[in-house]
């Protein structure tokens, strides 16, 4: 598989990170780089990751099952995860969580029609203090509201246009 | 000064439920409690595979341990005092059923395991039976895996044997376990199949009836068959198979009382290969060509018909040839060698070689510890494979070695024509063209001089000179080395100690009179009669005499079958008593599960010959236990142990005590190169083999 | 920084947070910046092993084990490579520390592995960062690299003839990963499903060598113990709970944050004076004290010192410092069914109870929660989590059973009253089908 230069040297930097016939350890970091350049993790990948990291193909599936991240369904171009664990349960997480679903139509690990935006409910994200917490991809907005939210949602949507 | 290090113990002494328990250092508390009568219960334990603790059936109490221990992961420590059945343990294993329930759907009365169910027996005994669970289950629909295999993931408690199995067991790694929590589930390595050996251990591991066979399910139940231990006909590593049999007919093939040398290991042929023997194209009636065309006629006529035949034949001083299948009986072989040189005075006798096990003989004669048997190749702390794809041609001896590495880290070293399965786990793996090997050989000396014995393991093409050129190599390892010569079929070994060739007696001794080889009575224009006994020579060859009178005993109308002149349908191996001898040298009894209407036994075909021709009192009663008898006390390293024998184990004989002075025909000696799913002329009657997608494999892929 | 610093803080590990560019090498080195690591040289493994215990320091992940002695596990003799593993999943829900640890002083916890390095004799460390925590890994690989640039990794360093390579590796999202042998397996590029132990990790860790396993926080800790001494370290906290440790508040008060204080700081004042109290002037009602495996307290038993050995005589546990707050207005039933949602769903499913026990602990307070609770299902809940507790393969069961019990033991009546709301007198036939 060919990727762009950055991730490609990004693959091959985590690859050199692991001892000589450790290789396996790159399976994990190595699927997410190259998941958000996919947009999610293709069989391709799979037989990829497989091949450079010397496993067989099943042990990259067992990981792909296993790790939440990881997700072998389309990813919008924005991931947008919201938070409901209990800090931000009792921030009001699970009010945003109702509010998204209603204003995008879609529900939890789905994906908008146009493929921009997918939704996750996600378990402790890790920004209880600043909670509730909402994070668009790798970016944390903490200390959300229902207008804060819509801003960032609105922002998303008009980026496109 | 340091003080030398107090000796490790030999033996760990503590106590169970109040009794008095002693093991060897590093036991697990779970084995030697087994080994003690005291069963603790557990789904995920399996001795022999890795650890999972993943069930938490098998926990105890152990005084000074705050919290309960599983038992499978504890090894027995000096004076530790355990309890395994107390109101605590109970209600703790009730509990984990209980939780194991909520997900298991209580199919029982459809589930291809019910009555055999480890599950089931578990509830019955601390009894979960009745659920507090009121919400739905987890319901996935069942899947096919394989023409073998069907998984239903809503009945599998997750307990990793067949994971285990498949990759530690086998080496395949076929199966894993995809998504987490309570939505994880076994996964093929083919995405929605399986590419794999085929061979069904994780179905007969399972527990519970998660994994199925396609060829079992729905069919019947354990308790409505008879279970018939015996040998699998197909190849020559001679796997112990228990045959589940209902109304004379093979339901399954399976070995889960680990009877016999191979435990539970079973390839796709023992475990499945059994239904070429209820093929509807099974002759059941002897026949006789009239004009031209062969027709059913009686026993008593084609009976009648050949010994007139051979009695004329002989009086006339005519040419007989005899060529011998290598899946008869010991009984058989030698029964049919004595027909040939006593009765026909014919030592034109053969069967199809695979092996140049003579020249090893001779090679190492004299030298009684220089056969390697099975249980060698699970204890020998090396192995050097030459010259054989051994996952494929010897699934059980690989399985040996694979187990060997396991538990008692043994270096495997393979030398062969292509990539094997073993150099997965080998020291050193070297892939060199045939005729090539000793260089490589050469080249691995001093790293094997290194270690502190060696079992060598050689294919066809390491044969005559090469033969002895191999053992001269390995006499300047200065380790103890010992042998296996790969021979194909299930008896390959049992001809050759018969002898069944033309210039070996039984046991090795030299035939004053030697006869023709296979290929030269082929080849031979004055044949007048050739007598093909379960075997399929016209294959690819044609005969030279055009005129000889054909008779073969046969299952099927193969090549050799439907140009004779006579047929006789034969019974299966599995239609038969009598012994056989595998690839190590070990014999073992056959057991008749089933019987076909219309077939004999060639045992019986031959006996009926003789006495049709007078020669009864000549050649000796056929039947397998007075043959046997004779064997035992005649032919060299069959005077085994006969309570080994009776009671369905496997007896080693050793036949070497000397030189054997003869010439070998190199060129007749040719694997048959069959892979896990072919099996000669029989493997095409199997329906199963032919249908995996694997079939019909290839030797040296992976 | 994400909220102002309080007079009552202790700051050791965060005091740098608040200076301009505090991730750079260049702030970490103007404020005795691996001066620790530099007195590590001159002292023998022992001396330093011996300084940690002086210190009491314990682990900061959430078990507390005595970072010293864990440490003087690690076999000396052992021929295999060592490895130094640091335990950045931070996924205990009401933790967020390791996270400004690693954001606003990522030369601290490269310090504190020099050192273990330094410590145990070995030449390769990984941090594990959970995958949610992308940018953390960017500022931590800057970080590294300036260290190199410094040559504070690399072969040689300074000087010393110790070579160590530091590296990040992402996670993917599993909460398990954050135990110590699942994360070990999943460092391997497996299944984060813990291993059978022992052998523990100092004996047996990464790549089956001997390995230093600690929290992000713990190995922050290290290069303070060195510099101030163990002693002095250890003054700073109660007897046997050495220093100051991150506490991650959250929930109903008026200034939630992430605070250092001393091990044995109040509690009580914790909530009322650091935090500012209870939002809206409303009254306390409950208080989950160390991430949300830690058993509940009810806000009569929220006045107590906290150090490990209170936090146990109160039945709970000091966790990972999640302090999440609960104003009267709190649903303890939802409080319970999300806390089981977590858990069943980062269960890894390897053994029974937890599997199967926290799904369908799940899906009776899902019932609870939704009004078509049944009176049995009270008790059934607490002997369920029971029949978890003490029998799973890993701590994770536990980890479940014990907030659970707790939450029926402590506000039964919430969970009544929610019966008396909407009775079910009876199954209803779906449920019947359902059996089967
Ligand atoms: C289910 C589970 C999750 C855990 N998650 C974390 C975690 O996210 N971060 C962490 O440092 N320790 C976590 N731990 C504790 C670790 O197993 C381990 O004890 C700790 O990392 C050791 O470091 P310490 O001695 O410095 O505390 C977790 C433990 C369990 C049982
Ligand atoms: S290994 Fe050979 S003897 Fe054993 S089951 Fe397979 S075919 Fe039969
Ligand atoms: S047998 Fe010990 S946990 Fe399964």
């Amino acid at each position: 598989m060919t990727f762009t230069p950055e991730t490609e040297k990004r693959l091959q930097d985590i690859w050199s990170r692991y001892p000589a016939g450790r290789k396996r350890s790159a399976v994990i970091p190595m699927l997410m780089y190259a998941q958000d350049e996919l947009g999610m993790v293709t069989q391709e990948l799979i037989a990829e990751v497989a091949q450079r990291c010397e496993v067989s193909p099943l042990q990259v599936e067992e990981v792909v099952g296993y790790y939440s991240m990881l997700n072998k369904q389309k990813m919008g171009k924005h991931h947008v995860q919201v938070c409901t664990n209990i800090a931000c349960l009792l921030m009001g997480g699970e009010e945003l969580w109702q509010h998204t679903t209603k204003r995008l139509g879609i529900g939890h690990k789905q994906i908008t029609a146009d493929g921009l935006i997918s939704l996750e409910e996600v378990e402790c994200a890790g920004a209880c203090s600043w909670a509730p917490c909402v994070v668009d991809g790798y970016e944390y907005h903490h200390h959300m509201t229902i207008e804060k939210l819509d801003q960032l949602l609105d922002s998303i949507q008009k980026k496109v246009q | 000064m340091s003080t030398p290090a107090a000796a490790p113990p030999t033996v760990i002494n503590f106590t169970v439920d109040g009794r008095q328990l002693s093991a060897p250092p590093g036991t697990l508390l779970i084995d030697a409690c087994k080994r003690a009568g005291i069963e603790i219960p557990a789904f995920c334990y399996y001795e022999g595979y890795s650890l999972q603790a993943a069930c938490r059936m098998c926990l105890v109490e152990v005084e000074k341990m705050p919290k309960l221990q599983t038992a499978c992961t504890l090894p027995v420590m000096e004076g530790m005092i355990v309890r395994s059945e107390t109101e605590q343990l109970t209600k703790a294993r009730k509990g984990t059923l209980e939780f194991l329930l909520t997900n298991h759907p209580l199919d029982c009365p459809v589930c291809d395991k019910g009555g055999e169910c480890e599950l089931q027996d578990m509830v019955f005994r601390y009894g979960a039976g009745e659920s507090r669970f009121t919400e739905m289950k987890n319901h996935e629909p069942e899947r096919q895996w394989s023409p073998v295999v069907f998984y239903d993931p809503a009945r599998c408690i997750l307990c990793y044997r067949c994971v285990r199995a498949c990759n530690e067991g086998m080496g395949v790694g076929a199966l894993g376990i995809t998504n987490r929590g309570v939505l994880s589930e076994i996964a093929p390595n083919g995405g929605d199949h399986l590419d794999c050996d085929e061979c069904g251990a994780c179905i007969d591991i399972c527990p519970v009836g998660a994994l199925t066979s396609n060829t079992y399910r729905y069919k019947t139940r354990p308790w409505e068959m008879q279970h018939v231990g015996t040998v699998c006909t197909h190849c020559s590593n001679g796997c112990k198979t228990t045959l589940g049999v209902r109304n004379d007919e093979i339901m399954r093939g399976n070995n889960r009382d680990r009877s016999g040398i191979n435990g539970e290991f079973l390839c796709v042929k023992g475990r499945y290969g059994f239904d070429f023997n209820a093929h509807e194209e099974r002759l059941t009636s002897p026949m006789i060509r009239i004009n031209g065309k062969l027709e059913e006629v009686s026993w008593s006529k084609a009976l009648g018909f050949v010994a007139e035949k051979f009695k004329s034949v002989s009086a006339a001083g005519g040419k007989f040839g005899v060529v011998a299948g290598t899946h008869l009986t010991n009984e058989e072989l030698f029964y049919l060698q004595k027909f040939s040189r006593a009765g026909l005075k014919s030592s034109n006798i053969d069967h199809v070689r695979s092996g140049d096990f003579v020249t090893l003989l001779d090679a190492v004669s004299g030298n009684l510890t220089s056969l390697a048997t099975a249980d060698d190749l699970y204890n020998t702390k090396a192995a050097l494979v030459i010259g054989a794809d051994l996952s494929q041609q010897h699934p059980f001896l690989a399985f040996q070695l694979r187990a060997d590495v396991r538990h008692h880290k043994a270096k495997i070293f393979t030398v062969t024509p292509g990539p094997v399965r073993e150099a997965k786990y080998s020291a050193a793996s070297v892939v060199v063209p045939e005729g090539q090997e000793f260089d490589a050989l050469n080249n691995l000396t001093e790293q094997l001089k290194g270690e502190k014995e060696l079992v060598i393991l050689f294919g066809d093409s390491i044969k005559g000179q090469r033969v002895r050129d191999l053992v001269a190599w390995a006499g300047t390892l200065g380790i103890p080395v010992k042998y296996v010569c790969l021979v194909d079929y299930s008896n390959s070994r049992g001809a050759m100690d018969m002898g069944v060739m033309p210039n070996l007696l039984p046991g090795y001794e030299a035939d004053p009179h030697p006869g023709m080889s296979v290929k030269q009575m082929l080849a031979s224009d004055a044949l007048d009669v050739l007598w093909v006994v379960g075997e399929n020579p016209l294959r690819e060859t044609k005969l030279a005499s055009k005129n000889a009178f054909v008779v073969a005993h046969s299952m099927f109308l193969d090549e050799t079958a439907s140009t004779a002149d006579v047929v006789f349908p034969s019974a299966s191996a599995y239609e038969k008593n009598g012994t056989v001898t595998n690839v190590t040298g070990q014999v073992q009894r056959l057991k008749a599960a089933v019987r076909t209407m219309g077939t004999k036994t060639d045992l019986e075909i031959l006996g009926l010959i003789a006495k049709e021709m007078g020669m009864a009192v000549e050649i000796g009663v056929w039947s397998h236990d007075v043959v046997f008898k004779e064997i035992h006390k005649s032919v060299r390293g069959y005077n085994v142990p006969l309570p080994i024998l009776i009671t369905g184990g496997a007896a080693v004989t050793n036949p070497v005590n000397g030189r054997v002075a003869v010439d070998v025909l190199v060129d007749e000696i040719r694997s048959a190169g069959d892979t896990l799913f072919t099996s000669g002329s029989l493997g095409r009657y199997s329906k199963l083999l032919t249908s995996v997608p694997e079939f019909p494999g290839a030797l040296y892929k992976r | 920084m994400f909220n102002e610093p309080h007079p009552d803080e202790v700051r050791v590990i965060t005091k740098r947070f608040g200076l301009p560019n505090s991730a750079s090498i260049d702030t970490y080195l103007a404020h005795e910046g691996y001066v620790a690591f530099m007195k590590a040289i001159e002292m023998t493994p022992e001396q330093i092993i011996d300084e940690l215990k002086l210190s009491n320091l314990r682990g900061r992940g959430g078990a507390g084990f005595p970072t010293g002695l864990k440490w003087s596990f690690i076999p000396r003799d052992n021929p295999k490579p060592k490895y130094v593993v640091v335990n950045a999943d931070e996924s205990e829900p009401g933790t967020c520390k390791d996270r400004l640890l690693i954001q606003n002083d990522p030369h601290q916890l490269i310090e504190g592995c020099l050192i273990a390095a330094r410590t145990i004799g070995c030449k390769a460390g990984y941090i594990y960062i959970r995958g949610e925590y992308r940018y953390l890994i960017d500022i931590m690989d800057k970080a590294l690299a300036e260290a190199y640039a410094h040559g504070y990794l690399g072969k040689n360093i300074k000087g010393s003839g110790i070579d160590f390579d530091l590296y990040t590796h992402s996670g993917a999202g599993a909460y398990e990963c954050g135990e110590e042998s699942a994360l070990l397996e999943s460092l391997e590029g497996k299944r984060g499903v813990p291993r059978i132990r022992p052998p523990f990790p100092a004996v047996s860790g990464l790549y089956a060598s001997p390995t230093v396993l600690n929290n992000v926080e713990t190995f922050a800790t290290v290069p303070a113990v060195l510099r101030m001494g163990g002693q002095a370290y250890a003054d700073l906290g109660t007897p046997k709970n050495g220093g100051t440790r991150m506490l991650c508040v959250s929930g109903h008060v008026n200034r939630p944050g992430v605070y250092e204080v001393p091990l044995g700081f109040s509690m009580q004042k914790m909530i009322y004076e650091v935090c500012g109290g209870i939002r809206g002037g409303k009254k306390l009602k409950a208080v989950i004290p160390g991430g949300s495996s830690s058993p509940v307290l009810r806000a009569d038993e929220c006045d107590f010192p906290m150090d490990y050995d209170n936090y146990a005589r109160m039945k709970t546990m000091a966790g990972s410092g999640g302090m999440m707050v609960m104003d009267e207005d709190t649903d303890i039933v939802k409080v319970a069914l999300r806390t089981m949602r977590f858990y069943a769903h980062e269960s890894c499913g390897w053994c029974i109870p937890c599997r199967e026990g926290t799904t369908w602990l799940r899906k009776i307070l899902t019932r609870m929660d939704e009004g078509t609770g049944r009176r049995a299902d009270i008790d059934l809940i607490h002997e369920l989590a029971k029949n978890m507790l003490g029998r799973t393969f890993c701590p994770l069961g536990d980890a479940a059973a014990m907030p659970t019990i707790g939450f029926v033991e402590k506000f039964r009546e919430e969970f009544e009253a929610r019966l008396r709301e909407n009775v079910v007198p009876v199954t209803s036939p779906d449920q019947l089908i359902a059996i089967r």
